[in-house]
């Protein structure tokens, strides 16, 4: 699949120097990109193709009273979109707009995401969008002015890096823990230089969200794009969505989708496993998101690790978390919960979320926020009642974007705080200096925000009874 | 870009694997609209404390490694998120060499667009020059781009390998957009033959 995606975007290629790949669809958020319309401006270019080149502000808007920006900077920023878009043509989806939203949330809801298609972002996540298909990676703001003035790159081929999922998913085993365990079981650069493809019967069985969900962190296993080889769930999405071709052009589309599965007997440069039907809940404990573990388990102990750069890590990990080895992770308690961003604030994470909050109340120790992905995410859920269950439980509703996975807008940890968080990366200091960040699923998070702690989801008795 | 020929320069260290660029460059300093002025927030959060006082222990901070313009680091170098803010700010502070046992892939190719020159060695490789970076205060390195190779004036010579491309790229400061151009007509005739798929009717 990824072999004919880019024999199919080569412009021209030459021994020993990158090739020149058409881009299809590039995507524009407010914060890696105002150094490349400057760039622009700077040499007199224009945005070769407006039309292929779609905009959304997401990393700095406030999830409460979104239309007043009280940090300057932040507000100069999308400020800045604003002009650069009017100026260069570019179609932008702002604040005003029931699709503003996560830019990798806000894409595949429009139908902008097709199979087969190159797609690009100034934003590692964009290995989102691979879930359709497609190729999709991050970039610099370098690039994204490359692409802005040619409607190209130049790359070199990525090798290529079969992950096949063996076994059927158990009961209670989301997708997030799908790719939380395999980066858990072979850490966070085994994909550097390659393209992932995902496979296998657990794949197949994911709805398209969840596929979102498993290409979104690909990044963090190093990949430089992670896919899904595109099936009935994937046209089914796409069918009828504002940017979807319609009608006869959707059915010709589909044929030529078709064609892009991976054919039988391909080769890879390396296959790797994992066995889903063993998988259990994940937590992480550390500050990288390869530092993950089973939720019946227990911290780890750093002399456990094999190297002695992996030891250290590990000590530099459990001081900054202030955890103790040996501590079973259903007793950490925390102070935030999370549930949001690229990774987990679609629909169906929140429908997930709320069914297991639906009859509690969040711990009075806890705060908690809901920031759905997109406007129309949150106007969906709204129509659902999700954010009756959400409120009527203790959790805070908030209005669409990136939020507290990068903490760039007024939603920050205070020092010490510890937090369960649906999103992607535990990094020190990711959601506010001296912050703790868990990684974990939205239904782990939403168990997390009652209880207090971590706890196994999967013994959660659901109130089906209440009704919204 | 300013073209990267050959430097010597004194070497800081910081032994960490998996440095990640929201610890280079820490979220709240990426609205900036500009590419300059990052240095001063360069890996901010191990650097100062709460209050904004240096962190006498970062290896930065301490006067022997004031003025490096080589750094060193551990495996997974720059991963996590695409900021090419986290290469801005290193070049900014005065570094032109990164030098690791891997990269991640974003912040490896920002690198290149920036003149900064990220070299991969081997695992022993890095850990002798942590070694040595350790041992000797002031500490330098010449780093020769156009024979590929690495010394200290101290019987430590080392050759990397670098992409043929990726070096000329550098040793000619070229500017990438302007080659693409070149084959502006090229891309026009893959719009053209792409139409229909581009214009959303397959």
């Amino acid at each position: 699949m990824f072999e004919k995606i880019w024999n199919n975007h080569v412009i021209h290629s030459e021994e020993g120097k990158p090739s020149i790949l058409y881009i299809d669809l590039h995507l524009v958020h407010e914060v890696t990109s105002p150094q490349a319309f400057e760039g622009l401006r700077m040499n007199g270019r224009k945005v070769r193709r407006p039309d292929l080149t779609f905009a959304t502000m997401d990393h700095n808007v406030p999830t409460k009273d979104r239309f007043n920006i009280a940090d300057p900077i932040s507000k100069q920023q999308v400020d800045t979109l604003t002009k650069n878009c009017k100026e260069f043509g570019v179609k932008l989806y702002d604040l005003n707009t029931i699709d503003q939203g996560v830019v990798h949330v806000m894409g595949p809801e429009l139908g902008l995401t097709h199979p087969g298609k190159t797609i690009v972002c100034g934003d590692s996540h964009t290995s989102t969008h691979g879930a359709f298909g497609a190729l999709a990676f991050g970039i610099g703001t370098s690039e994204v002015e490359h692409v802005l003035a040619t409607q190209c790159l130049q790359q070199a081929k990525p090798k290529t890096m079969e992950v096949r999922f063996i076994g059927k998913r158990p009961a209670g085993i989301t997708a997030k823990d799908l790719i939380l365990g395999l980066i858990a079981k072979y850490g966070t650069d085994f994909a550097t230089g390659y393209v992932i493809e995902y496979t296998g019967e657990a794949i197949r069985g994911l709805t398209m969200e969840e596929r979102m969900t498993v290409c979104n962190m690909s990044i963090e296993a190093g990949a430089r794009a992670g896919m899904i080889a595109p099936d009935e769930t994937t046209f089914n999405y796409l069918r009828g969505r504002e940017y979807a071709p319609q009608g006869a052009d959707f059915d010709r589309a589909v044929e030529q989708w078709k064609a892009l599965r991976t054919d039988e007997g391909a080769v890879y440069d390396r296959v790797v496993e994992l066995d889903v039907s063993t998988l259990i809940p994940q937590v992480t404990w550390g500050t990288s998101p390869g530092m993950g573990t089973d939720i019946t388990s227990t911290v780890p102990y750093p002399d456990q690790f094999p190297t002695e750069n992996e030891r250290k890590a590990a000590e530099k990990a459990l001081e900054y978390m202030d955890l103790k080895p040996g501590t079973p992770m259903t007793e950490i308690p925390i102070d935030y919960v999370f549930i949001g961003s690229c990774t987990n604030g679609r629909i169906e994470d929140l429908r997930a979320a709320a069914k297991v909050a639906k009859g509690y109340k969040v711990s009075p120790n806890v705060t908690a926020i809901v920031v759905p992905g997109s406007g129309r995410v949150k106007l969906q859920a709204e129509k659902e009642g999700l954010d009756k269950i959400f409120t009527e439980a203790g959790f805070e509703w908030r209005d669409a974007g990136c939020s507290m996975c990068l903490a760039m807008n007024p939603d920050v940890l205070q020092p010490g705080q510890r937090c369960a968080s649906t999103s992607n990366r535990n990094f020190e200091g990711r959601q506010g200096r001296g912050g703790r960040t868990h990684l974990v699923s939205p239904e782990m998070a939403a168990a997390a925000a009652i209880k207090g702690k971590f706890t196994d989801v999967r013994n959660w008795e659901f109130k089906s009874e209440v009704t919204a | 870009m300013q073209p990267f020929t050959k430097l010597t320069g004194i070497v800081a260290p910081v032994d960490r694997v998996n440095v990640d660029t929201d610890a280079i460059i820490p979220k709240q300093f990426l609205k900036r609209i500009e590419r300059s002025g990052f240095g001063q927030f360069l890996f901010y959060e191990w650097r100062f404390d709460e209050k904004g006082a240096p962190i006498p222990e970062f290896s930065l901070n301490q006067p022997r490694y004031q003025g490096a313009s080589v750094l060193l680091s551990r495996a997974n170098f720059g991963c996590g998120s695409s900021r090419e803010h986290a290469p801005w700010a290193i070049l900014d502070y005065g570094f032109r060499v990164v030098i690791a046992p891997s990269f991640a892939d974003i912040f490896y190719n920002n690198c290149f667009k920036n003149g900064i020159l990220p070299i991969k060695l081997s695992e022993e490789q890095v850990e002798e020059l942590f070694q040595r970076t350790n041992a000797s205060v002031g500490y330098e390195l010449t780093v020769d781009l156009e024979n590929k190779s690495i010394s200290d004036g101290k019987g430590l010579q080392i050759a990397f390998d670098l992409d043929e491309h990726r070096r000329q790229f550098l040793l000619q400061g070229l500017d990438d957009i302007g080659l693409t151009l070149q084959h502006v007509d090229a891309i026009a005739a893959y719009e053209a033959k792409h139409q229909a798929r581009l214009a959303n009717s397959y």
